[in-house]
């Protein structure tokens, strides 16, 4: 059953594309797409004080590599348009009486106008523009101004960049991408043999429920292994994400992990039967809590309580505390022996409710 | 049921009735087939054949009513009964992206056949299949013919007792459907008993003992010569020159049943010989038709299934 399975799969090249190229796919687009709003701030600035203080300040910005100057502004009249379309997200206004107050030893303002249509990214750039105006003013204490501080930025933000820094998204994503693939996988597996009317042709054999349940999970689980190691190395390659932890015990968990998911994916199909129908309902049970409820996308400790009680259920949630404590931490079995244990035993229910679910009946 | 069935009974339905929510797509059907008997299942789409079928391999559990195959009761040993059929489906099911061998293999595997003598078995669904320089072409490539044979071959490749086959020539030309059937014949000579369902006439009169089925009920039951010859009304054979009119006349005729064209001529079922050739050749002549022949004739098994499924009040769902 294995071996048909595999000869079946090296045929498909459609399929083995998708297996392995998905997850490469979602792995760049989403590691991308999540930080690449707080790399390439598009800044305009009015300039209103043409001094030695002003240009300082303004090349502390330059030098962070987070913003992207586009355009240099004469009046403020020009900045509600700007902001209004979608070239500038970020406005920095120095005001006449800024080289003048720090002279003076009086502390002076920078206003930041930032577009916070989208809320995640402008507080991230607040929290950006706040920290070069700190680390700018503390350079100019230790060159002798007399005020402290000197130069000062009003925000009022919730500061959540850790999340949305990319060592954590990584081995996150290498977790939901693993989810998803898996369960997607083996749905399509087996709801194309119902499709095709071969299952039922196989309903027909005296073969063994667990026999083709296991012959269809084992290819399987070979492809997802070698997607784990090809979203690992990315992650460590493209997003310089570190991997301290022990690629034995990172493969091992995976495995268990993956045989869960996959099982899950056989109970999808089961229920399915049909290719369209199998990939929407994975999409819907694997993909959504995966990304939203595993504390990937948003922490579990902001959640309210009953979701809160809801990620307790959610797989990936323990997968990911493994992958990030592995990458990230380097912790060993010592730290991770409650999520290892779950793993084992959502690998035992995937394949047990796989087997199940599984009827050599029609209708 | 299984206690019960004697001996040289291979295939036992009682009673079988399978419920669609509020359709019943088997009502009631009870038969027994004869081991080594080539038993055909005849009747439009939609008649309840293959839902017979698939209970009979127990792919299906029956809304009501019981079954035995080779012995073992379709519900609770529908595995033994599995292990004792070979069971081709209306669809085409092998792997189409698997090689004719890889095919072979993969069933051999999971009909349990002894690995010593799986290279045997092999050969000869290569022989009979005539696949023998073809063995590493992918299945999906073949002719659907062929294709049919080798789902055939594979179907046998346990040497099972019992063989069910839905509706295996569907689509398949006059000529390979022949081959075809010489196969079954082959295996019927080594005592194999085959269930088959068709919608083909010709294909019908290749079985030793017919049932009709007719909305998910059993219509008739016997050898095809023995439905044919039992048809209680005389048939005629009209050539005139003008079948279409004829047709319309004879429908408005008191005393006729049935009247429909078939090819040029017009076949017509009456209640009373003597009357029909009397009245019916005056008819024509007073509505201007002229009339080149008139004869009785036997008729076909589709003449019988048409007799039938009327007597029994209904006409075929489409």
């Amino acid at each position: 059953m294995a071996r048909k399975e595999a000869i079946q799969l090296r045929r498909d090249t459609r399929s083995l594309i998708l297996a392995f190229l998905l997850p490469v796919l979602l792995l760049v687009i989403f590691g991308y797409a999540i930080s690449w709003d707080v790399r390439d701030i598009r800044t305009a600035v009015l300039n209103q004080d043409q001094s030695a203080h002003a240009r300082e300040l303004l090349d502390a910005f330059r030098a962070s590599g987070y913003f992207t100057f586009r355009s240099d502004l004469a009046r403020a009249q020009e900045i509600g348009p700007l902001l209004d379309g979608v070239g500038v997200q970020l406005v920095l206004v120095i005001p006449p009486d800024f080289s003048a107050r720090l002279n003076a030893g009086r502390p002076a303002a920078l206003q930041a106008i930032v577009d916070g249509s989208d809320a995640n990214t402008a507080t991230i750039i607040l929290a950006y523009t706040r920290a070069i105006v700190l680390s700018y003013s503390l350079d100019a204490q230790l060159q002798g101004a007399r005020v402290n501080p000197p130069v000062t930025l009003e925000s009022r933000v919730w500061y959540n960049e850790e999340l949305l820094s990319r060592n954590m998204i990584v081995p996150g994503l290498v977790a939901v991408i693993m989810m998803i693939v898996a369960a997607m996988l083996t749905s399509l597996t087996i709801a194309r043999e119902w499709e095709r009317g071969t299952m039922e042709q196989l309903a027909a054999t005296p073969v063994a429920r667990a026999e083709v349940v296991l012959g269809k999970l084992l290819p399987y689980l070979g492809i997802g292994l070698v997607d784990v190691v090809v979203s690992a190395v990315l992650g460590v390659w493209i997003f310089d994400v570190p991997f301290r932890g022990n690629v034995l015990l990172f493969m091992g968990l995976s495995a268990f992990f993956l045989t869960g998911a996959l099982g899950l994916g056989v109970v999808i199909s089961a229920l399915a039967r049909s290719q369209l129908l199998a990939t929407q309902i994975a999409m819907i049970v694997t993909f959504l809590p995966a990304y939203l409820l595993s504390g990937f996308m948003y922490a579990i400790s902001v959640m309210p309580a009953p979701l809160q009680l809801l990620t307790y259920l959610i797989p990936a949630r323990y997968f990911i505390v493994v992958t990030r404590g592995l990458f990230l931490k380097g912790v060993g079995p010592e730290a991770l022996w409650l999520q290892g244990l779950l793993m084992i035993v959502f690998a035992a229910l995937g394949l047990g409710l796989a087997i199940r679910s599984f009827r050599k009946e029609l209708g | 049921m299984s206690a019960q069935a004697p001996n040289d009974i291979a295939v036992a339905a009682q009673e079988l009735t399978r419920v669609f929510g509020s359709f019943t797509a088997v009502d009631r059907v009870s038969f027994a087939v004869r081991r080594g008997e080539i038993f055909g299942f005849l009747g439009p789409n939609g008649a309840g054949k293959t839902t017979t079928i698939k209970m009979l391999t127990g792919l299906l559990a029956p809304s009501s009513g019981r079954g035995s195959v080779a012995g073992y009761d379709i519900g609770a040993q529908s595995e033994m009964v599995k292990r004792n059929i070979g069971y081709m489906s209306q669809l085409f099911s092998l792997y189409a992206d698997l090689t004719v061998e890889e095919n072979i293999a993969f069933f051999s595997g999971l009909y349990h056949v002894p690995r010593e003598k799986r290279a045997a078995r092999r050969d000869w669904v290569l022989e009979v299949a005539g696949l023998t320089d073809r063995r590493t072409r992918l299945t999906g490539e073949l002719p659907l013919g062929i294709k049919q044979r080798l789902a055939l071959g594979c179907a046998v490749l346990h040497e099972p007792p019992i063989l069910f086959l839905d509706e295996p020539t569907s689509g398949v030309d006059p000529l390979s459907r022949r081959r075809f059937w010489d196969l079954i014949y082959t295996l019927t000579a080594g005592g194999t008993t085959v269930f088959v369902s068709t919608h083909y006439m010709e294909e019908a009169e290749y079985c030793h003992r017919l049932a009709l089925m007719n909305r998910g009920k059993l219509i008739a039951l016997d050898a095809p010569a023995r439905l044919r010859a039992a048809a209680t009304e005389p048939l005629f054979e009209l050539k005139t020159d003008d079948s279409l009119k004829t047709v319309k006349l004879l429908q408005r005729m008191a005393g006729v049943r049935e009247a429909a064209m078939y090819g040029r001529a017009v076949h017509v079922a009456v209640a009373d010989r003597a009357q029909a050739r009397a009245e019916i050749p005056r008819r024509l002549k007073q509505e201007g038709v002229a009339l080149h022949g008139m004869d009785e004739i036997a008729p076909s098994l589709e003449d019988v299934f048409v007799f039938r499924v009327r007597e029994a009040g209904g006409a075929p769902v489409d």
